[in-house]
């Protein structure tokens, strides 16, 4: 799988929050994007998964290039059964329990018998060390444990990439490492990810490319090694310099 | 209390709960279902933004919440026939109440749907579902939980209001006591044997409310289940 994302436009009434992003992600890599608050990073995701429709750009996903303005239903749906979605805020249903949680895209969404879905599901909570917890609803867990869930429900549809907006940044410090280290498993079993971040380690020791977001356009990209050796740019050396210094 | 009072009572107890159970209880029971089905698909189709149909549902909720439910009865029953409509009394009534009452519960479904975080919307695209799947499995679910108890207490306010009917000539318990009274002309103690078994009904209401609020709460108990 590939995704190339070409002049990505998006504004919200007289704001132009995206500027014309392009970025690319190749088979079993892990993209970071980093950049300060406001700069669009949500915003570029969520077009991506068509929570936010594109005012312009264009998307190629598998070699089959759409136009992100112009999305008919049946496309969308078909992309995003192709893909995941993993939201800082976890966004489990409510009323169902850690297993239906990650049977219900496969079940409902994608017509799997439910025996099938359910060792599907099973497998795929094993694998954020979640299964013990399969019948437990979401406020019966912890914010670290609802997110590594929301991982196994991302995991189960067998997505060509995953989205994650900021995974660890609702969550208490010390629960961030649980989170991180499914996710730095993820991608060491060739898991493409697409990653918004504030985790300079995970950006810099498990992704494989690191791209820079501010004020809607990407300023500098390249691979993560280096890129925090020497950033090219003065305001992204700042801004790692302010993110190093904070814990 | 003498002797006789107390034979009236006894002789017209069963006068009285026997149209209850035959009246009162399918007349509440019948339009409460009726309304639910109305409240549902009135409340959806807003909380959709089905054009053309909103405002559709807009007008049927202004004008049911902004006229008296006695109106509408009047309307029906005594209206309605002046026009060569004939309903039937029971029917009548079934009807004003299932229209009147699926007015105001669309508006609790409706307060309820919205009260769902759009989070929740979001995360069922992002796992494939369509906006009908996700409505049905996530966001319905969610709502009606959170309208439980205002519905319930609804229900309980509907099966007093039926005592209306008896003006259109539905011989309901109020009607039944009402003849009863003609006949003995005791109306404080026949009026408060009616009023007792009101209260009974809606004890069993009221339990039975807090029975399924328990039961539809599990997934908000943070104690595990196991
Ligand atoms: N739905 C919206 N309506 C209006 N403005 C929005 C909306 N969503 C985001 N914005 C604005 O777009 C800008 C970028 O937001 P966002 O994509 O969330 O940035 P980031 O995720 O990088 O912090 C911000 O100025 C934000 O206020
Ligand atoms: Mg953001």
């Amino acid at each position: 799988m590939t995704l190339d994302v070409a002049g990505i436009t998006k504004r919200f009434g007289p704001l132009e929050v995206l500027k014309g992003v392009d970025l690319s992600v190749a088979q079993g890599n892990v993209v970071a994007i980093l950049g300060p608050s406001g700069s669009g990073k949500t915003t570029l995701l969520r077009c991506l998964n068509f929570l936010e429709r594109a005012d312009g750009g264009s998307l190629t996903f598998d070699g089959e290039r759409f136009d992100l303005a112009h999305m008919s239903r049946k496309d969308i749906l078909r992309l995003r059964r192709k893909t995941a979605f993993v939201f800082q805020s976890y966004n489990l249903f409510l009323n169902k329990t850690a297993l239906e949680n990650v049977t219900e895209g496969l079940v409902t969404a994608r017509k799997m018998n439910k025996a099938d879905a359910v060792v599907k599901a099973e497998r795929a909570l094993e694998r954020v060390g979640m299964l013990d917890r399969k019948d437990h609803y979401p406020v019966q867990l912890s914010g670290g444990q609802q997110q590594r869930v929301a991982i196994a429900r991302a995991l189960a549809t067998d997505p060509e990439i995953i989205y994650f907006d900021e995974p660890t940044s609702a969550l208490d410090p010390e629960l961030i490492g649980e989170v991180l280290a499914v996710m730095r498993k993820l991608a060491e079993d060739g898991q493409t990810q697409l990653v918004v971040t504030h985790e300079m380690n995970f950006a810099r020791n498990v992704s494989t490319k690191v791209v820079f977001m501010e004020d809607g356009a990407v300023v500098e990209e390249g691979p993560s090694q280096g890129f925090f050796e020497n950033p090219r740019e003065e305001r992204v050396k700042a801004f790692l310099q302010t993110m190093e210094r904070t814990p | 209390m003498n002797g006789r009072l107390l034979g009236i009572l006894a002789d017209s107890f069963p006068k009285i709960l026997i149209p209850g159970l035959t009246r009162t209880i399918p007349l509440t029971a019948i339009s409460f279902s009726l309304a639910m089905v109305i409240a549902v698909a009135v409340a959806l189709a807003q909380f959709a933004g089905v054009r053309g149909l909103k405002q559709v549902c807009r007008f049927y909720i202004w004008v049911i919440r902004g006229t008296p439910l006695l109106v509408q009865l009047f309307v029906v029953f005594y209206g309605l026939p002046h026009v060569g409509v004939v309903i039937e009394p029971f029917t009548a009534a079934i009807f004003v109440f299932s229209i009147n009452e699926g007015a105001y519960s669309a508006e609790i479904i409706r307060a309820a749907l919205e009260s769902v975080p759009v989070g929740q919307l979001e995360a069922g695209y992002c796992v494939g579902m369509s906006y009908p799947q996700i409505i049905r499995r996530i966001v319905l679910p969610q709502a009606l939980r959170t309208a439980f108890p205002a519905l319930g207490n609804s229900l309980i306010a509907m099966l007093k209001d039926t005592s209306l009917v008896s003006v259109v000539t539905v011989t309901e318990m109020m009607m039944a006591t009402k003849q009863l009274n003609a006949i003995y002309y005791e109306p404080l103690a026949l009026y408060l044997e009616t009023a007792f078994i009101y209260l009974m009904f809606c004890t069993v209401l009221t339990k039975l409310q807090s029975w399924g609020e328990r039961k539809l709460s599990v997934y908000e108990r943070r104690e595990a289940a196991a």
